[in-house]
């Protein structure tokens, strides 16, 4: 059962091969296993996914079809899971149970999945690392004493270290990407708007969306295809229906252009990540395709205006965690000494940090020079794209400056963690669609990511060029043996 | 130095947070330094680009108001720090 894909994982329940129960207790058994080293979950929902398995294999021997049909996968714990706890590895929503499922969740069930857990992130989703979790960080499959990457670090530990089958994550400014890079998994955001958020913990709604982490491109086709479309619940999710993803990944690819952009190949980018990057143009080359050089001036202000705009909107956001509805309480002498109480015990470090350059960004007098300013440069960034998109019909980059860092390397210096998001926090400004592929290992046996930026709602079009290059390059990428 | 202590004491109030003069001390130093960064936007000139709010150009979407099921009260309840009836409980507003 070792190393399957979910696409061969659902051909061989049916076949008859194998049984939901036995892919289902394969994972649990490793879970048990690893999960105490790497600590991708937050929470193992062993029962309920025992009793899935058993009313999948119920359903399959009906000879019932349906897309994930038995099909063991985990989900970030900042997406609300019915019955099941859903912390955003927070102190403030350490007993949150939700009594709804988000869409993404009802649509993964209502196609049949199994559902293990729920895996560790930064709190709120506010981090690179997975260590601002506020229970414990995740470690790196591929070295244990490196981080995962964030903050879907959790899914992405947990896909890499087959301790599920595939896994969604949710993307602000590079959550999904990165951690794929950092772990040698499949990683993709889709467009803004193209996956409903509801249900989703919201931290910068402008800019949050959830994607699939999996071991294969034709494995976040196939779950994207499920989460994806629209909701009458989300009025920001697109209206319009979905293509067919896994039948685009068939259809033949003319000689596309792709354009590398000049400002991500500078000075910052480690040599290690350039060297393997060239190998796999070389190789998109062989495959026909056309690289040329782009140009996509404002890149070096997108990390600045990023870290104004995600902040505002947060700070908006996690105002709703005041004692009184659902969460962490403190008693206090008055209403407000409440809130403060219960906001400054409930919240970690980063997470207050946000709250407080959003507030301050926000607050009169400044209003203009932060929130305003940023979001013009966030105007000037789209246009960059749209520009490029002019000349080529892709762009590929590196998805992280290095590769995995070490734990508590870059925990004293917050600036320096957000500045390690440069890459991947442009895509979700313009609100494009960003898939991250491993494309080879470093000398130190560190999975290396190219990510593939395409326009709005070119899903197909990206996900069958990173089809492509994933078959040529055929890694197979495993961490080193538990 | 971008921000003074007294501003982040301000800013703290503002978003519902108290510090200890240890945590002042940082976040002042973090956040400043933060700010210093932010500075790099000035050196754009921005003058008459529209701001993006919002990634795609999506007009408003409407839907018939009709009745649609909605959360029984004790569920929406049923995470709250303290209840009574189908009320939440907050500490005493008016003396």
């Amino acid at each position: 059962m070792q190393r399957l894909s979910i696409l061969e994982i659902r051909e061989k329940l049916r076949k008859k091969e194998i049984s939901s129960r036995e892919i289902t207790e394969y994972y649990l058994s490793r879970i048990e296993k690893l999960d105490p080293q790497i600590k991708a979950y937050l929470t193992v929902t062993r029962e309920e996914a025992l009793a899935q398995a058993q009313a999948a294999d119920e359903k399959l021997a009906r000879g019932e079809e349906l897309p994930l049909l038995g099909v063991p996968l985990s989900v970030k714990d900042n997406i609300c899971t019915k019955g099941i706890r859903t912390t955003c590895a927070s102190r403030i929503l350490e007993n949150f149970v939700p009594p709804y499922d988000a869409t993404v969740v009802e649509r993964l069930k209502e196609a049949g999945a199994v559902i293990l857990g729920k895996t560790n992130l930064d709190e709120f989703a506010m981090g690179s690392s997975t260590e601002n979790s506020a229970f414990f960080p995740t470690r790196n499959p591929w070295d244990l004493e490196r981080v995962p990457g964030g903050s879907s670090g959790g899914s992405a530990a947990a896909v890499a270290a087959e301790l599920c089958a595939g896994s969604l994550g949710s993307d602000t400014g590079g959550s999904i990407r990165q951690p794929a890079a950092f772990c040698g998994v499949v990683g993709l955001k889709p467009t803004y708007g193209r996956v409903s958020r509801y249900g989703l913990v919201a931290f910068a709604s402008s800019l949050d969306q959830i994607g699939p982490l999996t071991r294969t491109v034709s494995d976040a086709a196939l779950l994207l295809q499920i989460i994806g479309g629209p909701d009458s619940r989300d009025s920001t999710c697109y209206p319009e229906a979905q293509p067919d993803y896994l039948s685009e990944l068939e259809k033949p690819l003319p000689r596309l252009k792709l354009g590398l952009p000049k400002e991500y190949f500078g000075e910052g980018l480690s040599d290690e990540i350039r060297i393997k990057l060239e190998e796999s143009f070389r190789e998109l080359e062989k495959l026909g395709f056309e690289l040329r050089e782009v140009s996509l001036p404002h890149t070096e202000y997108a990390v600045a205006a990023y870290y104004i705009i995600a902040p505002a909107e947060a700070s908006s956001n996690l105002a709703r965690y005041d004692g009184v509805k659902y969460g962490l309480r403190l008693e206090g002498r008055d209403l407000l000494d409440m809130y403060k109480k219960t906001r400054s015990q409930g919240f970690g470090a980063e997470v207050k940090r946000r709250i407080m350059i959003g507030t301050y960004a926000l607050s009169a007098g400044y209003y203009d020079a932060y929130y305003r300013k940023a979001s013009q440069v966030r105007t000037l960034i789209a246009r960059d794209f749209e520009e490029a998109f002019k000349e080529v019909d892709l762009i590929l980059t590196p998805v992280t400056p290095t590769s995995a860092f070490r734990l508590g390397e870059k925990t004293q210096d917050p600036l320096q963690m957000y500045l390690s998001d440069i890459f991947t926090i442009p895509v979700n400004l313009a609100g494009l669609v960003g898939l991250s592929l491993p494309v080879g290992l470093t000398s130190e046996n560190l999975p290396v990511g190219l990510q593939i930026i395409g326009p709005h709602f070119s899903e197909p079009l990206v996900l069958n060029l990173a089809h492509r290059l994933e078959e040529a390059l055929s890694l197979n990428l495993n961490p080193p043996p538990e | 130095m971008a921000i003074s202590r007294e501003e982040v004491q301000h800013v703290a109030h503002l978003a519902r947070l108290e510090f200890s003069e240890a945590e002042l001390e940082r976040f002042t130093q973090e956040l400043s330094k933060i700010l210093d960064y932010m500075e790099k936007l000035s050196e754009l000139d921005t003058s008459g680009v529209e701001p993006t709010y919002h990634a795609l150009n999506l007009a408003n979407r409407f839907r018939e108001d009709e009745v649609r099921p909605s959360f029984p009260p004790e569920e929406i309840l049923s995470n709250a720090p303290q209840k009574e009836g189908t009320s939440f409980v907050v500490p005493r507003v008016i003396k």
